[in-house]
C-alpha cells in the first residue's frame, strides 16, 4: 500500500484531516448505529405493548413469577456500571491511564456481576418449567396460554439484552488493552468515549425492561 | 461538542437521581392505582433514560446533529408504536356490515 | 473537450493479486467486488424468473410440481430482493461515487465497507445454502403461522441469511450517512451537492431505521420456530397480522431503499443529457428526504384485506396516496428539465426515459392499490405483481443499467460499444413492456399470484409474458457482454467523456486510489453548465 507519511498523530486514519474530524466521525457513528438500535430492541417493545394491551391479566399474574429482588438488585448494578463508565470516559479526557483502567476493570465486573445474577434468574425459570415450549407449565392454568407469550418475551427481550452486555464486555477488553498499552491519551480517547455510549445504550434498554418485565401487577 | 469535560460531581449526582428513581418505581409498583400504575413507571423510565443520555452521554453538550440522531430514533420508534397501535387499539371498534 | 488520456496510476492497477482486492479498503475497488457479487445474485434470482414463465407457458402445471413452483418464487424474491435490488445501486455506484463526488478521499469507515462486503457475502452463502438443502416455500413475504408452524422446508437458515445480510445495508447506511456529514470537500455545501447523493443520503435513513425491525422480525420468527416460543402462533394467543406490522414496517420502505438511488441516478443522467442544471434542484432533493419519511406511514396498506382494523385501513390508505406527491414533483421536474433541452439520445438517457415512463406506469397502478376498494379487488393478483415489477425492475434496474453506463467511463477507464448498448436498452425497454403489461390485464381479470396452473383463458396474455421475458433476458446478457469486452479492448474514455459538470468528471479515469491529486475545493453550483451547451451538444 503506498501510504502518505503519517505527520500527525499516529492513530489519524489517512482518509482524515485531523484527529478531531476523525472523533466527530467515529461520534456520529456510534449515534447512528445506537438509532438502529432502538429500532431493533423497538420491535421488541411493539410485540410487547400489543400483548399487553390484549392480555393484561395474564402479564400481571406471569410477572409476579419474576424474582424482584433480584432484578431490582441488577438494576443498581448496572446503573453504577454506567456511572463507573461515565468516570472511565472522565478519565480518558484527562489522560489519567490508571484510573482508565481502573473504573474499566470495574464496569467490567459489574457487568459480569448483572450476568450472573441473570444466569440464576433463567436457572429457576428453568427449573420451575416457566421457559416456553413444549415442556411450559403454568398455574393457574387458565392463564397458561398467553403466559407463554409473556415468557416469550421476557426471554427474548432479556436473552438480547444479555448478548448486548457480553458484546459490551468483549468491547471493554478491548479497550482495556487499548488503555493498558497507552494508546488512550488525552488526545486520543474517542474509542472510549464512544464505547461509553454502547455501554450507556444497553443501560437505558434495561432501564424500561426493567419496570414493563419485573413490576407490573406487583400490586395484585 | 463532547471536547467538554463535565466535572465528576455531576455523574456522582445523576447516579444519585437514578438510584432515587430505581426505589421510587419498585415502590409505587406495590400501590395499586390503577392504570396510572404503568404511567407512573413509564414516566420514571423516560425521566432515567432521559438523564443517562444527557449526562452519561454528554449529548447535552453535544452538536445539534447528535440531537437530531438522537430525536429521529425516538421519533421513527414512535411512528412505528403510534400506526401498529392504530390497528390493534381501533379493531374491537363496531365493523361494518 | 478535454484531453483523452490513460493515467499511467490509477485504483485498479494500484496492487495486483486476489489480497489486494479481498483485503481492500478503497471504496471504489469494493464498489467492483459488490459488482461481481450482485451480479452473481441477479442471474441466480433470474434463473428462478426463467423457471417461473417457463412454467407458466401453459396452463396446466407440467414442468415443476407445485410445491417446486413456491420453492421457485420464493427464492426468486429472496435473491432479488435481499440480494440485488436492495444493495444494487448504493453498494455498487454509491460506494463508488460518494466519496468522489463530495471531495473526500474514501469514506468514513472503510474497513467497516468492507466488513459490511463479507457480511452480505456471508448472509448470500446461508441463503443459497438453504437453496441448495432443499428451498423455501414460504414466499419472500414469510407470512406466520405457515413460516412458524406450517411450512417444512429451510425457513431458518434464509431467515438468517436475510438477518445477517440486514447488517450489511445498515453498515453502508451508516457509513453513508457520516461520510455525507462530516467528509464533505472544503465548500461542497448541502446544496451544492449532486441530487444523487441526496437520495443516497435518503436511503441510508431508510436503511439505518428500517432494516433493525426486519432483522427483529426475522429473528422472531426463527425463535418461534426453533424454540417454539409464541409471539404469532395463534394456539397461544399471538396474533399473525402483527407479524405483517413489523415485516412491512421495514419491507415497504424497502422499495424506497430500490427506487430512491434510482432517481437519484435519472436526475444525474437528465443533468448530463440535457445539459442543464435540474429544474428545482431543491425541490427534487427534499422529495428524496419526503419519500424517506412517508414511505415509514404507509405500511398498512399491504395489509387491507388481512383482517387489520378499518379505521387504520382508512389511515394508511390516505397516507399511501401523500408519497404520490414527492414522487410526482421528481418526475414532472425531470420532465420540466428536458423541455427546451438539447436532449441527448446517448445510451444513459435512453434508460432514463425508460425509467420515467416504467416508473410512472408503477407509481400511477400503485394509487388504484392504495384505494381501499380497489385493492381489495385486486389483492394477490398478478396485478400487485405487475405493479411491483414497474417500480422494482422498471424504476431500480432501468436507473441502475443507465447509471452503470454512464459512471461505467469512469469506473473502467473505457468506452463501450455505443451501438450494442443503444440496442440491448431498446430490448429491455420492448421485453420489460411485454413481460409485465399483460399482467396488469392478467391481473385484473382475476389471475392470482403464486400458483404453477391457472385456467386456460388466461393462456394467451401469459405467453405474450413469458414471450417478453425471453426477450428481457436476452437484453440482460448483452451489456454483459460488451462492457467486459470494453475492460480490454474499449477505446480510452479520457476523464470527461460526456463533457459533464460534477467533481468526478474532474479527475482521471480510473481515478486515482486517494480520487483526487489534490483535495478540491468546491466554489459552484451543481450543474452549472456553459451557457454555450444549451445551444447545442455534440456528442
Amino acid at each position: 500500500m503506498p501510504e502518505a507519511v503519517h505527520h500527525h498523530h499516529p492513530a489519524l486514519a489517512h482518509h482524515f484531516d485531523d484527529l478531531a474530524q476523525q472523533k466527530e466521525a467515529a461520534t456520529l457513528g456510534m449515534w447512528v448505529f445506537l438509532a438502529t438500535e432502538v429500532l431493533f430492541f423497538g420491535g421488541l417493545f411493539l410485540v410487547y405493548s400489543v400483548y399487553r394491551a390484549w392480555y393484561a391479566g395474564a402479564f400481571a399474574v406471569a410477572s409476579h413469577e419474576l424474582d424482584v429482588t433480584l432484578g431490582t438488585i441488577n438494576t443498581a448494578v448496572l446503573i453504577t456500571s454506567s456511572l463507573t463508565m461515565a468516570l472511565a470516559v472522565h478519565a480518558a479526557q484527562l489522560g489519567q491511564r490508571r484510573l482508565v483502567i481502573l473504573f474499566l476493570v470495574a464496569t467490567m465486573a459489574l457487568g459480569a456481576v448483572f450476568l450472573g445474577i441473570k444466569g440464576v434468574e433463567y436457572y429457576h425459570k428453568f427449573v420451575e418449567h416457566h421457559v416456553p415450549g413444549p415442556s411450559f407449565a403454568f398455574e393457574p392454568h387458565e392463564y397458561a396460554r398467553h403466559a407463554q407469550i409473556f415468557f416469550s418475551l421476557y426471554f427474548i427481550m432479556t436473552g438480547l439484552h444479555a448478548l448486548h452486555m457480553v458484546i459490551g464486555l468483549g468491547i471493554m477488553t478491548w479497550m482495556l488493552w487499548w488503555a493498558w498499552r497507552g494508546t488512550i491519551t488525552a488526545e486520543y480517547y474517542s474509542p472510549i468515549e464512544v464505547s461509553g455510549l454502547y455501554w450507556h445504550f444497553v443501560d437505558i434498554v434495561w432501564i424500561f425492561l426493567f419496570p414493563l418485565l419485573y413490576l407490573i401487577g406487583r400490586h395484585a | 461538542m463532547s471536547e467538554h469535560i463535565v466535572p465528576t460531581r455531576v455523574y456522582y449526582t445523576i447516579f444519585g437521581i437514578l438510584m432515587l428513581c430505581t426505589y421510587l418505581t419498585v415502590q409505587i409498583a406495590v400501590f395499586d392505582l390503577g392504570p396510572l400504575n404503568t404511567i407512573a413507571a413509564l414516566v420514571i423510565a423516560v425521566l432515567k433514560a432521559t438523564l443517562v443520555v444527557l449526562f452519561f452521554m454528554h449529548v447535552k453538550y453535544s452538536t445539534r446533529l447528535t440531537w437530531a440522531v438522537v430525536l429521529s430514533s425516538v421519533f421513527w420508534l414512535g411512528i412505528m408504536l403510534a400506526l401498529t397501535l392504530s390497528d390493534y387499539l381501533t379493531r374491537s371498534w363496531r365493523t361494518f356490515g | 473537450m478535454a484531453r483523452v488520456v490513460h493515467p499511467a496510476r490509477h485504483y485498479l492497477n494500484d496492487g495486483y493479486g486476489i489480497s489486494s482486492w479481498l483485503l481492500t479498503r478503497d471504496h471504489k475497488r469494493i464498489a467492483l467486488l459488490y459488482l461481481a457479487a450482485v451480479t452473481f445474485f441477479f442471474f441466480v434470482g433470474g434463473a428462478m424468473a426463467v423457471m417461473i414463465r417457463l412454467e407458466l407457458a401453459t396452463p396446466v402445471g407440467d414442468l415443476v410440481t407445485d410445491e417446486t413452483y413456491n420453492k421457485l418464487f420464493t427464492m426468486h424474491g429472496v435473491m432479488m430482493v435481499f440480494f440485488f435490488l436492495i444493495p444494487v445501486i448504493p453498494a455498487v455506484l454509491g460506494n463508488f461515487l460518494v466519496p468522489i463526488m463530495i471531495g473526500a478521499k474514501d469514506l468514513a469507515f472503510p474497513k467497516i465497507n468492507l466488513l459490511s462486503w463479507y457480511i452480505y457475502i456471508i448472509g448470500g452463502l446461508f441463503t443459497l445454502y438453504a437453496l441448495i438443502a432443499g428451498g423455501v416455500d414460504t414466499g419472500w413475504t414469510f407470512y406466520t403461522p405457515f413460516s412458524t408452524v406450517a411450512s417444512t422446508t429451510n425457513v431458518v437458515p434464509t431467515a438468517l441469511g436475510i438477518f445477517i445480510t440486514g447488517f450489511s445495508s445498515i453498515l453502508t447506511g451508516l457509513n453513508f450517512i457520516v461520510t455525507i456529514h462530516r467528509m464533505r470537500a472544503p465548500g461542497m455545501t448541502w446544496f451544492r451537492m449532486p441530487l444523487f447523493l441526496w437520495s443516497t443520503y435518503a436511503t441510508s435513513l431508510i436503511n439505518v431505521l428500517g432494516t433493525p425491525v426486519i432483522a427483529i422480525t426475522v429473528l422472531l420468527v426463527a425463535a418461534e420456530r426453533v424454540f417454539h416460543f409464541g409471539f404469532f402462533d395463534p394456539r397461544v394467543g399471538g396474533d399473525p397480522v402483527l407479524f405483517q406490522h413489523l415485516f412491512w414496517f421495514y419491507s415497504h420502505p424497502a422499495v424506497y431503499i430500490m427506487v430512491l438511488p434510482a432517481m437519484g441516478v435519472i436526475s444525474e443522467l437528465v443533468a448530463a443529457g440535457c445539459r442543464k442544471p435540474v429544474f428545482g434542484y431543491s425541490f427534487v432533493a427534499f422529495a428524496s428526504l419526503a419519500i424517506a419519511v412517508l414511505g415509514f406511514l404507509v405500511w398498512g396498506h399491504h395489509m387491507f384485506v388481512a383482517g387489520e382494523s378499518v379505521y387504520s385501513a382508512l389511515i394508511f390508505s390516505i397516507l399511501s396516496f401523500l408519497v404520490a406527491i414527492p414522487s410526482a414533483v421528481k418526475v414532472f421536474n425531470w420532465t420540466a428539465t428536458m423541455y427546451k433541452g438539447s436532449v441527448s439520445w446517448e445510451t444513459p438517457m435512453l434508460y432514463a426515459y425508460g425509467f420515467i415512463g416504467l416508473f410512472t406506469i408503477g407509481g400511477l397502478t400503485g394509487l388504484f392499490l392504495a384505494a381501499i376498494a380497489v385493492d381489495v379487488h385486486v389483492t394477490d393478483t398478478y396485478f400487485v405483481i405487475a405493479h411491483f415489477h414497474y417500480i422494482m425492475v422498471g424504476g431500480t434496474i432501468m436507473g441502475y443499467l443507465g447509471g452503470l453506463h454512464y459512471w461505467w467511463p469512469k469506473i473502467s477507464g473505457r468506452l463501450y460499444n455505443e451501438g450494442l448498448a443503444k440496442l440491448s436498452a431498446g430490448i429491455i425497454f420492448v421485453g420489460f413492456n411485454l413481460t409485465f403489461f399483460p399482467q396488469f390485464v392478467l391481473g385484473y381479470l382475476g389471475m392470482p399470484r403464486r400458483y404453477h396452473a391457472y385456467p386456460p383463458e388466461f393462456q394467451v396474455l401469459n405467453v405474450l409474458s413469458s414471450a417478453g421475458a425471453s426477450i428481457l433476458g436476452v437484453g440482460y446478457l448483452i451489456p454483459m457482454v460488451y462492457l467486459m469486452w470494453s475492460l480490454r479492448y474499449g477505446r480510452v474514455a479520457g476523464s470527461n467523456p460526456w463533457g459533464a459538470v460534477g467533481l468526478e468528471w474532474t479527475t482521471s479515469s480510473p481515478p486515482p486510489t486517494e480520487n483526487f491529486a489534490e483535495t478540491p475545493v468546491v466554489t459552484w453550483d451543481p450543474y452549472e453548465y456553459p451557457a454555450a451547451d444549451l445551444e447545442g451538444h455534440v456528442a
